[in-house]
């Protein structure tokens, strides 16, 4: 066991602290929009001295570091401690453009990469259907060659972004007549193209977070493709390697953990502090443990990717079910401390922190649907973790062209 | 950086468990269960490799190891079910090493000595036990006391100081719990000689948090050989011709038991870090430890004997000693309420 990252870590570290305090007054704060000049100047900056795109190649608008895992997450970790926005995240940055340079042609790397990084070109994805949720490779939005261009016709669901991106990577029914894994292809779509028709989808905290896309005759160059066609399934796997841990961030429960110890300090109950109240203290206690377990674990796996030879598979295969659980459940504890007054919503005096508790309450649960439900977790986890045996499949021959269900 | 067991600390474990599966199979527990044989011959085997000098200094005889290696070679016995001497032996290295009767450990290290815990009227007091030291005597009862077989046993009082006391100054009367691979009795003294170790709170709680990681990590162990058995059974049991176990509702159940095993073996294994290197922490964590591998593994315990159906509430597989071994962990040295409050205690100021 030896925690410390190590005197050449170290002095990183402090490196990224000297930026931080120097910098942070250009920083954006939340009520800066996307594309506002000060977000894309931060960028621009972070890039520069290598706290964004760090390990992208320089010829495409990245640093061009050599990848550290080790120096990465210092960098996360004090924007983080630090308050600071950090990089952006989005979909372009985090799961495209790592796509893009695995297995993308130099003309798309080119022509995308470097706008992507900037900020100043915004992606959604465009993957799940009303009909293709847990099943996606039951999607049936459908693009159809004619000379030059591909014709989509469908509808994509769950699109968060889709009502600010310029533009969407997607899934997309090709060769209606192979079986179904093999008839998809990536496509690249224009969110401007005539026949995109963008409708929000208003969530259950009653903000504004996903979108239904719907395509009329969309017309897409046939060369917005990316791999080969029917090679989508294999292309949708190697964007979601890129896809982090980000859901369930252990230090960001911890951070609300502390601040849900704070409210129980401030928050009375006929006169008298909610945390010097047995239950809640327990309640309060078991989360902490809970929290505790997965703060190491995560650890486990970060030393798992630094060291050969430690296996952390199953580690891994939970933090996605444990992290979002435990995080609603932090969120809901906050709303039990506060009891009736935790029913005030939106505005109010009695509204504590903004709202933000029963919001995260609310969004949590979305985080536990999506991205892989927890049931899906959970058959990961015991047919690939604990190698028990599959459900049986019904639709593995059958050809796309007939309905799955 | 490095989270996770040495080489060292791995080999050990492979050692430890090996000789457990060739020297202690189910039908020696079962033999010790119902009175059959003691002991001795299992504790001398592991005390051959090392394990009752596990936590004390090479120069008093030991093999110089720390909490974590503790942590390690629990594991094993709690996967093991092993009729072992590990809690007292562990308990009592801390509270020896830090007082003047350290000639002990010698005897200790060797196995040739054993020493009982009686810990519960410290940590929480039941119905009329309790006990009193006054002038170099003891007087009153301890119940709950591992280890019935113990040349000397370790007292502690309600304001934390701890006492040792000799097997021949006590009146000891057997208790049957539901753990029948341990071994449990009271402790009655009547004016008993007994010598106080230490009155410094700190060599108290050294050796309390160290049984309390000890029972974390045993926990640890028992629940990965019942998740490992349910998951083994839920593979080959076929009912509607089919595996059990390609139900979602049974493997649903295996994934759940692995979620929650998972995160708590890292938790187990910092508090044994924590406990030797991180002093800020050290308490703390082994109170959360203690706690969380108590909910999880009852939690484990009563999952995969379902995953077993009919089956898991025979004597036949013998799954219950598992269960049961869990439970006793859970409330010795602090059910995971009373080990919370202390926590909590640790980490919220009072007004």
């Amino acid at each position: 066991m030896d925690l410390s990252f190590g005197p050449r870590y170290e002095s990183f570290r402090q490196e990224v602290r000297q930026f931080i305090s120097a910098n942070r007054h250009k920083a954006p704060g939340s009520g800066d929009k996307p594309r506002s000049r000060v977000r894309l100047d931060w960028q621009a900056l972070l890039i520069e001295n290598g706290y964004a795109a760090r390990t992208i190649p320089k010829q495409y608008g990245g640093f061009g570091a050599e990848p550290d895992i080790l120096e990465t997450r210092i960098i996360a970790e004090e924007f983080s401690a630090s308050g600071t926005k950090p990089g952006m995240g989005g979909l372009g940055i985090s799961m495209l453009t790592p796509t893009l340079l695995e297995v993308g042609t130099e003309q798309q790397k080119q022509e995308i990469i470097p706008p992507t990084l900037r900020g100043e070109m915004m992606w959604c994805q465009g993957y799940s259907e009303p009909g293709a949720g847990s099943d996606l490779a039951s999607l049936q939005t459908s693009a159809v060659l004619d000379g030059d261009e591909w014709v989509i016709n469908g509808q994509k669901i769950w699109t968060s972004t889709a009502h600010y991106a310029d533009r969407m990577y997607g899934l997309f029914r090709t060769e209606p007549d192979t079986p179904r894994h093999q008839g998809i292809s990536v496509l690249l779509v224009d969110m401007k193209s005539p026949g995109i028709e963008v409708r929000p989808l208003i969530d259950m905290t009653g903000d504004h977070n996903f979108n239904e896309v719907f395509f009329t005759n969309v017309r897409v160059p046939k060369e917005q493709i990316i791999g080969k066609r029917g090679e989508g399934w294999q292309i949708a796997n190697v964007i979601l390697k890129h896809e982090r841990g980000s859901l369930s961030s252990v230090n960001a429960t911890l951070t609300r953990l502390s601040l849900l110890q704070q409210l129980m300090q401030k928050q009375t109950l006929a006169g008298s502090r909610v945390i010097d109240d047995p239950v809640f203290r327990d309640r309060l206690m078991k989360l902490k443990g809970r929290a505790l377990a997965l703060k190491f674990n995560d650890m486990r796996i970060l030393s798992a990717s630094l060291n050969d030879g430690q296996d952390a598979t199953l580690a891994r295969m939970v933090m996605k079910l444990q992290g979002t659980e435990l995080r609603h459940a932090v969120e809901g504890l906050a709303i039990d401390v506060m009891g009736e007054i935790g029913l005030c919503y939106e505005k109010g005096e009695y509204l504590e922190d903004n709202g933000m508790w029963q919001r995260q309450y609310m969004y949590y649960l979305g985080l536990i649907i999506g991205g892989g439900t927890s049931q899906i977790q959970k058959n990961i986890i015991s047919e690939r973790g604990l190698g028990m045996p599959k459900e049986p499949k019904f639709d593995r021959d059958q050809f796309s062209s007939q309905p799955g269900r | 950086m490095h989270f996770g067991l040495s080489e060292e600390q791995t080999l050990l474990q492979d050692n430890i468990n090996r000789y457990l599966a060739d020297t202690v199979p189910l039908d020696q527990v079962r033999k010790f269960a119902a009175g059959e044989i003691d002991n001795r011959a299992i504790w001398n085997g592991l005390s051959e490799l090392g394990v009752a000098g596990l936590l004390i200094d090479e120069k008093h005889g030991g093999v110089g190891l720390g909490s974590l290696d503790a942590v390690v070679v629990a594991d094993c016995l709690g996967g093991h079910v092993t009729p072992d001497a590990f809690l007292g032996t562990a308990m009592a290295s801390r509270a020896l090493a830090a007082s003047d009767r350290d000639d002990l450990l010698g005897e200790l290290a060797a196995g040739e000595i054993r020493f009982g815990i009686a810990f519960s009227e410290s940590v929480g007091a039941r119905g009329d036990a309790g006990v009193i030291i006054e002038n170099g005597r003891l007087n009153g009862k301890s119940i709950l006391v591992v280890d019935p077989d113990a040349d000397w046993f370790i007292v502690a009082t309600p304001d934390q100081q701890i006492a040792l006391v000799s097997r021949t100054e006590v009146t000891i009367e057997p208790m049957t719990t539901i753990d029948k691979s341990r071994r449990t009795c009271s402790l009655t003294y009547k004016g008993s000689v007994a010598k106080i170790l230490s009155d410094d709170p700190d060599v108290y709680r050294k050796a309390l948090d160290t049984g309390r990681l000890v029972l974390a990590a045993d926990t640890l162990g028992a629940a990965q050989y019942m998740l490992d058995a349910a998951v083994d059974y839920a593979k080959q049991r076929e009912q509607f011709n089919r595996p059990i176990g390609s139900f979602q509702a049974v493997k649903h159940l295996c994934a759940e038991m692995a979620a929650d095993l998972e995160p708590a073996r890292s938790l187990v294994w910092y508090a044994g870090h924590a406990l030797d290197h991180v002093a800020i922490e050290a308490r703390e964590s082994v109170c959360h430890a203690k706690a969380h591998l108590a909910e999880i593994g009852t939690r484990i315990a009563k999952t995969a004997t379902e995953v077993h159906g009919g089956m898991g509430f025979t004597d036949l597989l013998g799954l219950h000693y598992w269960f049961k071994r869990i439970g006793f962990n859970r409330q010795l040295l602090g059910s995971p309420e009373l080990v919370r409050a202390e926590a909590a205690n640790l980490a919220i100021n009072v007004e």
